[in-house]
């Protein structure tokens, strides 16, 4: 493993930006007092940038915000009595729709299987392509970006920004500035007011929403989440990749030196100097230390640093050094997507070999599988009902005047379908037991639950006189619905009095 | 006070002149944020000490308390359930158990006032107690279990001093010499032999002549009982005051007979018709 660690990520970021960094520390026994630890913010002001990868890193901000933002509006044709909304988290009568699945509040381990699933798509992606996911896929990334991308249209940009913030405030740069946050702000509340169209019925909510009929819950919520993404994609920007996010100290571990990452091409590169047009390459480096690769970075650190915590792989400084090189008349990727372990090959001119397949990679496709068939299972079985059998506590059971001993139970069956549903109830496990509903004692156990709910209904189990009950014994209930198929039980005890 | 002022390398800050372990602190001003989110927190509670109720005997220039709020919340649910409590106390008994509405706001308004003013005696899920306290459960009624006979019976309890309520009286056959002591033993032996439990043939065949001359007139020749009377079945399993031979002799040698209150006066019309739709779901309602 040649991956630094974070803490010496950490103390090369100064060198990101030599500009405006601290001054280096002296060397030790100089006698001068130590400098601070405490290090404030470097501002960052990434530079624009043309090339591939550029081009890739819109389109999937375009993917992504099409998906973010389309995904409420999609119809799905569940009949007349559920809601039609393809992805719908249904709060109030507490049912979540993801197309064809539906899921009660009782069934959220299909949400942890699905959370699962993702974070080992995250581990397989990771350890074949590192930190793609934090350059391409992350929100954090996605709207930061687009955030800068307004930034720039408003503000110009590297040199432009730059400039304008050293000067005093102006017309000019306060109309700049306010149009910038105008803008932002827009964004944010576009995208708070999008998330709640997941809660609620999107295409009619979304009237009502605009002309401020929503409820003060609504409201609440679009403005938190106006203010976090203002806040994070608009202030924050990369400290919350360095600083806020866990994910990077995770990616650490599941990085090797067959992932395919961003890499500076040390081999290639090193000696680094300035560069004369029409002057020889010979006894020197292709980089030309323009600092390209660092004005471009979105956390403004220098790839050239090998790889560090802040780098979220997203392969702008690549672009930036290809335009470099074509510049110059070099080879082009003197930073490039490779391996750590080809680098060295080639540093040494051996063979560059791509391995895919690994033990952690084969591990997480294996996973990845497994998970995937265990929920595919577990929804294809998914019953379409329930039963679930509350024994009275007080009193645990009742004499009769008979002599018959009885115990009280209440019984909730749900009905997990879209139609009405007549269920017949019954007890298995205690000879002689009857049982009979508390309200109407002669008719048959049978039980109507309406679609998509649960009916609840007390029913006893008597046992006649003198049968030699146990003080308790295991009984069984069942529900079988009458139009067929399903059938769902639950185990309970019955109580009697000490012999 | 420390007597130089002494500036600290790093920060240029000036020390407080102290020294702790050779550690020395910095002599920093409270952060200006902090500091006015500080005054901002004095002046809010002097404001709540002028507004709300916060020294004793000084109520606030608001008027606020905590129960005048409660009473408030109170008197709006009352409102709010009001014209339920009035259809129910407009419409009789039978038909509040026959609409499903009705029946199920009775039935969660009775399991409140049930909780409030029976289960002391009867039990918290109406399972009743030892010594004269019935189980509302089970199906054995002493003054009957259809709905009109709880609602009565709720109304004006049994032997209380309302004019209407239900009352009977057992003599006491023992303790008022109407009966020996032997003849108890008899008849005690023939009450057991009612619902099969009795051990000595003799002494029950020698209570059965008894049996017919002092209690078939409450209790029936086969001691089955009549809820008119309210004279309970002894030829059932359910025995309020105990089901062995010596518990049915006390009986006999005291008479027995337990007090309920009349609940007319305490509970109004509605609740005690919610009480009833209440009692009588409980499982052995006729």
């Amino acid at each position: 493993m040649s991956i630094p660690s974070a803490a010496a990520a950490s103390r090369a970021r100064p060198a990101a930006a030599p500009a405006a960094g601290p001054p280096n520390p002296p060397p030790p026994g100089s006698g001068a007092p130590p400098p601070p630890l405490y290090a404030d913010r470097v501002k960052v002001y990434p530079k624009a940038v043309q090339g591939r990868w550029r081009q890739v890193k819109w389109a999937l901000l375009t993917v992504c915000l099409a998906i973010y933002y389309v995904v409420p509006w999609l119809r799905w044709d569940r009949g007349p009595l559920a809601p039609d909304q393809a992805v719908l988290i249904d709060l109030d009568a507490g049912r979540a729709y993801f197309l064809w699945i539906e899921i009660w509040p009782e069934e959220v381990y299909y949400v942890t299987g699905l959370l699962i699933l993702a974070a080992l798509a995250l581990f397989l992606a990771t350890s074949l392509l590192g930190r793609v996911w934090c350059g391409y896929a992350c929100p954090q990334t996605v709207w930061t970006d687009l955030f800068m991308l307004v930034e720039r249209l408003i503000e110009g940009d590297r040199n432009a920004r730059m400039r304008r913030d050293k000067q005093p405030w102006s017309a000019d740069k306060v109309a700049r500035k306010l149009a910038k946050h105008a803008v932002w702000l827009l964004i944010a509340a576009v995208t708070g007011g999008a998330w709640i169209l997941y809660f609620v019925d999107a295409p009619s909510s979304f009237g009502p929403i605009l002309h401020g009929e929503g409820s003060v819950a609504t409201y609440s919520f679009i403005a938190l989440f106006t203010t976090t993404t203002y806040l994070l994609a608009g202030w924050a920007r990369e400290q919350v990749c360095t600083y806020m996010c866990p994910w990077p100290r995770i990616q650490g571990a599941l990085l090797d030196e067959n992932s395919i990452v961003v890499t500076y091409r040390n081999w290639r590169g090193e000696p680094r100097g300035k560069h004369k047009l029409g002057t020889e390459w010979d006894g020197r480096g292709d980089c030309v230390d323009c600092m390209q690769c660092v004005v471009v970075c979105p956390t403004g650190i220098d790839i050239r640093d090998g790889q560090q915590l802040e780098c979220i792989g997203c392969g702008l400084c690549i672009d930036a050094c290809n335009g470099v090189m074509a510049k110059v008349g070099r080879p082009p990727n003197l930073i490039g997507w490779d391996t750590l372990a080809n680098q060295e090959a080639r540093a040494s001119g051996r063979k560059a070999r791509y391995r895919l397949w690994r033990p952690r990679t084969v591990l997480y496709v294996i996973l990845i599988a497994i998970t995937a068939m265990v929920m595919v299972a577990a929804l294809s079985s998914r019953a379409s009902v329930e039963l679930t059998v509350q024994r009275d506590r007080n009193p645990l059971f009742v004499t009769l005047a008979d002599g018959s001993i009885r115990n009280g139970y209440t019984v909730k069956v749900s009905n997990k379908s879209w139609e009405p549903q007549t269920f017949r109830l019954s007890v298995d496990g205690l000879t002689g037991a009857l049982l009979s509903l508390a309200d109407a004692p002669d008719s048959l156990t049978d039980l109507s639950a309406r679609p998509d709910a649960v009916a609840t209904r007390r029913v006893f189990v008597t046992v006649p006189a003198d049968s030699s009950v146990a003080e308790s014994s295991s009984i069984v209930f069942r529900a079988r619905r009458q139009a067929g198929g399903d059938s769902a039980s639950h185990d309970s005890i019955f109580l009697a009095p000490r012999k | 006070m420390p007597t130089k002022i002494e500036k600290d390398a790093v920060t240029g800050r000036s020390t407080t002149g102290h020294e702790w372990d050779g550690i020395k602190e910095l002599n920093t001003p409270l952060p200006r944020w902090w500091l006015y989110v500080f005054y901002a927190c004095i002046a809010w509670s002097v404001g709540y000490y002028v507004f709300y109720p916060s020294l004793p005997w000084v109520h606030g220039v608001l008027g606020w308390s905590r129960r005048a709020e409660l009473a408030e919340t109170m008197q709006a649910e009352r409102e709010r359930i009001r014209p339920m409590l009035e259809r129910i106390r407009a419409t009789p008994i039978a038909a509040v158990d026959r609409s499903p509405e009705l029946r199920d706001f009775a039935f969660a308004g009775g399991r409140a006032a049930f909780a409030d003013n029976c289960a002391p005696c009867h039990g918290a899920g109406g399972a009743g107690a030892k010594g004269g306290f019935p189980a509302l459960v089970d199906d054995e009624w002493i003054w009957g279990g259809d709905l009109a006979a709880i609602e009565r019976t709720i109304l004006y309890g049994v032997r209380s001093s309302h004019p209407d309520t239900r009352a009977s009286q057992m003599p006491r056959f023992g303790a008022d010499q109407i009966l020996t002591a032997a003849q108890i033993a008899d008849t005690a032996e023939h009450v057991l032999s009612l619902s099969g439990r009795s051990t000595d043939g003799a002494a029950a065949a020698r209570g059965s002549a008894i049996f017919a001359d002092n209690c078939a007139a409450c209790h029936g020749p086969a001691g089955r009982g009549n809820v008119e009377l309210g004279s309970p079945d002894l030829a059932d399993r359910i025995w309020l005051f105990g089901s062995d031979k010596a518990a049915i002799a006390h009986s006999i040698h005291l008479g027995r007979g337990g007090v309920m209150p009349a609940w007319n006066t305490r509970l109004d019309e509605a609740t005690i018709k919610m009480l009833t739709v209440y009692v009588h779901s409980l499982g052995g309602g006729r």
